[in-house]
């Protein structure tokens, strides 16, 4: 069962690589080196603010994208291509397919991340020309925005098991948009009066909190992050991811694939 | 078919125990995180610059922004807060996203003008506030009643107060007492019975919970303050006729000058003090009283009415 996930796993970051997925990186390289360079010119001592608020959010939109366009293409993309009856035709399960290609497109976006990190980290070094120990809650910035993708990568691949990857895409979007409002949308819920309180509630729990997941600004300007708040955010991340995926497996079990 | 029905059951189970975990993981967030949004750091302060931001969608925006207030005013009162730093910002912010966000005047006014810990005691930005949104919404006959609400209490400056009522009890619409409330502050701005006057009012015309329970602790207050003096005034009596102060309100019960043990609006009897004053027992539960309060617990200067 592990080395047919890993296989799945495998062969979904390697089509993502044959895709030209991590073309994103130029892009990326290209936007530090002139953030770099620019902001020295134009701005007074905010050079390390904008070189970290634009690096994250770079990586956060770039790996949003890839997380999106390639989740909600993950089972379409198989049927289309009919590679999927091949595929279940061998002794591969349903859920393993599911499974495995969640890991799959997890470990690209991983990748991906890693490498964007190291882009900002660089243009970090060379506009204050040295590192201090503020830039270490950058690592814990990327680390919440990679759950983000974790997240994002799982609640794609629940729409993709149901729906076309146009509808997916849309449906994946609007998730994530109404999740970084999570929050406010709780807050709002709580005022509602009984019995669409209750439902508001309910609605508010149910779409993924990605408020506390951004910590860009704070880090942008040297706040530590609690130890508490990774803990905490590592397991939500985990256990939303798991209930995607796994509503993704119940309802992939009973699609019909003719 | 088996099969499936066992990876079906089993992934069920996981995702039922996952989205229990998942729910009580966000309310551990939540607690977390209770102070973040409230916390006293704006790191976009340029309303101008967010409406930009908003591309557009800055109702939306102003609402979030709205409900914020009302979160960090919440956090702060429940916390008994005597700064309220980021409130006037906050209600700007809100204010330029949707100048049309009349309850983001009307109720934030009052947050903002109220003494600490009841709000930011700053009457000031409240007036200015209230003139802005009444510039934006010059029909909105709610605004001056907020703002000779503020003069009024808040301020104490009757000529203010009266201007303001006159001028919205003559847009269409306004409640006829506007105008009543006109003519009284012109007349006996400072008498305690203006104040019974207003808050009945507001207590009468309002359906939001919070402001009716904000009515009646004022309302109990001029109660207090009215039967303090009263009392005070009797032991005063009792001395220049019996030549002693009464030792308990036994002895002026029994004298004829009271019928009863005379007690506060919560049904707490007063206390009477060697020295002849009245006291409340419980000060804490009777906020904006100004008379009957124990030593070292004296009212801010500004609550403190002139009667007559």
């Amino acid at each position: 069962m592990t080395s047919r996930l890993a296989y799945i796993a495998f062969n979904t970051f390697r089509e993502a690589v044959r895709d030209r997925v991590l073309y994103n990186l130029i892009f990326f390289a290209l936007l530090m080196a002139a953030s770099s360079i620019l902001v020295g010119q134009i701005s007074i001592n905010v050079e390390r603010q904008v070189v970290i608020n634009l690096g994250l959010t770079a990586i956060s939109l770039f790996g949003l994208a890839i997380a999106i366009f390639l989740g909600i293409g993950l089972v379409a993309k198989e049927i289309d291509k009919k590679t999927l009856y091949t595929l279940l035709s061998r002794p591969v399960r349903r859920w393993e397919f599911i499974v495995g290609k969640f890991a799959g497109l997890s470990l690209t976006l991983l990748v991906n991340t890693a490498l964007m990190a190291v882009g900002v980290f660089a243009a970090l070094f060379y506009v204050m020309r040295a590192f201090s120990l503020q830039d270490t809650y950058v690592l814990v910035a990327i680390y919440f925005i990679v759950l983000q993708f974790v997240i994002v990568t799982a609640v794609a691949l629940f729409f993709s098991s149901f729906s076309s990857p146009i509808l997916s895409g849309v449906f994946a979007l609007a998730i994530f948009l109404i999740g970084t409002f999570a929050e406010d949308l709780r807050a709002f819920a709580q005022m509602a009066h009984a019995p669409a309180r209750w439902l508001a509630v309910g609605l508010a729990y149910l779409v993924p909190n990605f408020a506390a997941l951004n910590v860009i600004t704070p880090v942008a300007h040297g706040e530590p992050v609690a130890g508490g708040l990774v803990l905490a955010n590592t397991v939500y991340a985990l256990l939303y991811s798991v209930v995607a995926v796994s509503a993704a497996v119940i309802i992939f079990e009973y699609r019909d694939l003719k | 078919m088996r099969s499936r029905r066992k990876i079906v059951a089993i992934a069920t189970v996981v995702l039922l125990a996952g989205l229990s975990g998942a729910v009580l993981m966000v309310r551990r967030l939540d607690r977390m995180r209770a102070g973040e949004a409230l916390r006293e750091v704006l790191y976009i302060p340029s309303p101008k610059v967010l409406k930009r931001l908003s591309l557009g969608y800055n109702g939306l925006l102003a609402d979030i922004y709205w409900t914020r207030v009302v979160q960090y005013f919440g956090g702060k009162h429940h916390e008994g807060a005597m700064e309220y730093k980021l409130l006037a910002p906050l209600l700007d912010i809100t204010t330029t996203l949707d100048p049309q966000l009349l309850p983001a005047y009307d109720f934030g006014a009052v947050f903002l003008s109220q003494s600490p810990p009841q709000g930011a005691g700053d009457p000031d930005a409240a007036v200015a506030l209230v003139n802005r949104g009444i510039r934006q919404n010059p029909r909105a006959w709610r605004l001056y009643y907020s703002l000779g609400y503020i003069e009024y209490i808040e301020r104490h400056d009757y000529k203010a107060a009266a201007e303001a009522f006159e001028k919205g009890s003559k847009i269409p619409g306004a409640l006829p007492w506007m105008g009543v409330m006109a003519a009284i502050m012109a007349q006996h701005g400072g008498e305690l019975g203006t104040a019974r006057y207003l808050w009945q009012h507001i207590y009468e015309s309002s359906n939001d919970k919070s402001i009716k329970e904000n009515a009646i602790r004022h309302l109990a207050a001029l109660k207090v303050d009215e039967e303090v003096e009263y009392l005070e005034g009797l032991v005063r009596e009792y001395r220049e006729n019996t030549g002693r102060a009464p030792a308990n309100w036994l002895q002026m019960i029994s004298a004829g000058y009271l019928r009863r043990l005379p007690t506060d609006p919560l049904g707490t009897p007063y206390m009477l003090t060697p020295d002849g004053r009245v006291e409340v027992q419980d000060a804490d539960s009777l906020p904006f009283i100004t008379r009957g309060l124990p030593p070292g617990k004296e009212a801010p200067k500004h609550w403190k009415k002139e009667s007559k």
